[in-house]
């Protein structure tokens, strides 16, 4: 079969989606993993259920959101609750089964900063915060992460430890006694990895096509391993390619042009 | 029993320096004609309150009305970050801003809790975070039935929480629709609740909703305010201005535009009518 052209954040956008299945009940976090699910629910996975932190359930949104409460999320929504019953009950009551993240910084053992570069006094960036992701990550069944590869990205340590993955060496997640998995799949725009089920370190389980393991290796801070038996992540389907890019381009008619997927 | 009010006089009577103020809603009804007329009456020294700083503080923190913030996520949600939050957060500018960071989770727990008149907030939170090393308000307690660890959180109290909402009767009644978000339980956490409204109408026609309603007798003043809630939105009455949202990111990364827009925008602005053209 000849093979499609497509860029990397497409691969990474598609890889993601394929991780999500038809029964899941999804809590989504804004910009790629929200790109993510709604494709997943375009294509493979019709029923797959997306809930959203502004309270939407059941969510089907024709475009992308550029905020996690825009109209569109309730406007296609079987119901909307108040935010205080969306953690509470739905997130803290163990309905969800995936919970989908994104951040500035993730470690090996999936651990993710999204509150400062730097010192938290005297922050080198002052990012935005925890939002909704500190107890996504610790209520939902597993965690999916989704990040754009990079040296500043994937670091060997954090500069602050906004959200639990399995802990800063892998063993706290199981000690805290928490009944959930934790990450199980970090997804880039160059491999996807997960992690070894005994130290509960990431690994790369396949590189995207085209993608040497040394590219990997360059873009992470820590000395990564790899599976031993690599795969190629397989390339996207023609319809995963057209369910995406119908998607983006109906998501900047509606907000004028910005790109939600870059 | 609600009042109807002026904007100016409602903040004027409500709004007192030093105060701790809320101006809650979700991405939706983000009251920031009421925001825009705090930094009119060059209020200082309040402790800003919600959930989703989002453009509305931006504007009032690089005015300088704010001494501390308690937040759970500072962006400009899509686009990217806050300029003039980081600025006073980075750089002291206009002046020092203490934060009290949380999580989602812990605000609107803390939200509720304060609405129920309960002195703390109790939830399963914060398990391996670094936020309770830098928040001393985030403890534990041990559930005295299963041994269970716990996080606590005091309860959110304002001394004045103000909201936008879709409409309210000539009881003084509210109606809020599409995503509440927190804002009931911020009006009922609060001493006092200022409401401005799209409008006023004769029947709210809430019989069998099972949308936000709040009795006149729970808020202390009405404000008429269309197109209070923009460059937010207000569903049924306008949509986001998302590329008014996207704009701001250059509008905010330059102390001297934003000192610009400012006065363009919102200090020769009349009262009550919000300004969102770039």
């Amino acid at each position: 079969m000849r093979p499609v052209s497509h860029t990397a954040s497409e691969m990474m956008t598609i890889a993601a989606s394929r991780a999500l299945a038809n029964d899941d009940i999804c809590f989504v976090g804004i910009g790629l993993p929200s790109a993510a699910c709604n494709l997943a629910r375009l294509t493979h996975a019709p029923r797959l259920r997306l809930l959203y932190e502004s309270g939407t359930v059941d969510t089907r949104p024709t475009v992308l959101p550029l905020s996690i409460g825009d109209g569109e999320l309730c406007e296609t929504a079987l119901s909307t609750v108040p935010v205080v019953e969306m953690f509470q009950y739905w997130l803290q009551g163990g309905r969800v089964t995936v919970g989908f993240l994104g951040g500035a910084q993730v470690d090996r053992f999936g651990n993710l900063n999204s509150t400062v570069v730097g010192p938290y006094e005297r922050p080198k960036v002052r990012l935005p915060g925890s939002g909704g992701a500190t107890e996504i990550a610790a209520h939902c069944r597993r965690i999916f992460i989704v990040m754009r590869h990079g040296a500043r990205a994937f670091v060997s340590r954090l500069d602050f430890m906004t959200s639990l993955g399995h802990g800063p060496t892998g063993r706290e997640r199981r000690a805290l006694g928490l009944g959930t998995e934790g990450p199980a799949l970090i997804v880039t725009d160059l491999c996807t990895m997960q992690p070894d089920p005994e130290t509960c370190e990431f690994e790369v389980a396949s590189l995207h096509p085209g993608v040497t393991a040394e590219q990997v290796r360059e873009q992470t801070s820590w000395p990564l391993r790899f599976r031993s038996s690599i795969e190629e992540t397989p390339a996207p389907r023609q319809e995963e390619l057209d369910a995406l890019r119908d998607l983006i381009a109906r998501t900047r008619r509606a907000h004028g042009e910005r790109d939600i997927n870059e | 029993m609600a009042e109807f009010l002026s904007l100016r006089d409602a903040v004027a009577r409500y709004v007192k320096p030093g105060a701790r103020v809320a101006l809650e809603g979700f991405t939706h009804l983000i009251p920031f004609a009421a925001g825009h007329e705090i930094i009119r009456q060059r209020l200082n020294d309040l402790t800003l309150i919600r959930m989703t700083p989002d453009l509305v503080y931006d504007q009032m923190i690089g005015c300088g009305v704010a001494a501390k913030l308690v937040f759970s996520w500072g962006g400009n949600p899509g686009v990217g970050s806050l300029h003039r939050l980081r600025d006073a957060v980075e750089h002291d500018w206009p002046r020092p801003l203490a934060i009290e960071e949380h999580s989602h989770a812990a605000m609107a727990h803390a939200y509720a809790a304060g609405a129920a008149g309960m002195p703390c907030a109790i939830f399963r939170g914060y398990l391996g975070s670094d936020l309770p090393r830098v928040n001393p308000n985030i403890k534990t307690v041990v559930c005295p039935f299963s041994g269970d660890t716990l996080a606590a959180v005091p309860a959110l109290r304002m001394d004045v929480t103000i909201v936008h909402a879709q409409k309210a009767d000539r009881d003084g009644n509210v109606f809020i629709g599409g995503i509440v978000g927190v804002q009931k339980e911020a009006v009922l956490a609060a001493r006092h609740a200022v409401v401005t409204v799209e409008e006023i109408v004769d029947d709210l026609g809430t019989a069998g909703t099972n949308a936000v309603v709040l009795p006149g007798w729970s808020v202390d003043a009405i404000v008429l305010a269309p197109g209070g809630a923009r460059p937010s939105y207000a569903h049924g009455y306008y949509t986001r201005d998302n590329a008014f949202y996207t704009a701001w990111d250059a509008i905010a990364r330059d102390r001297d535009a934003f000192r610009r827009w400012i006065d363009a925008n919102v200090m020769t602005a009349p009262s009550g009518v919000t300004a969102c053209a770039p």
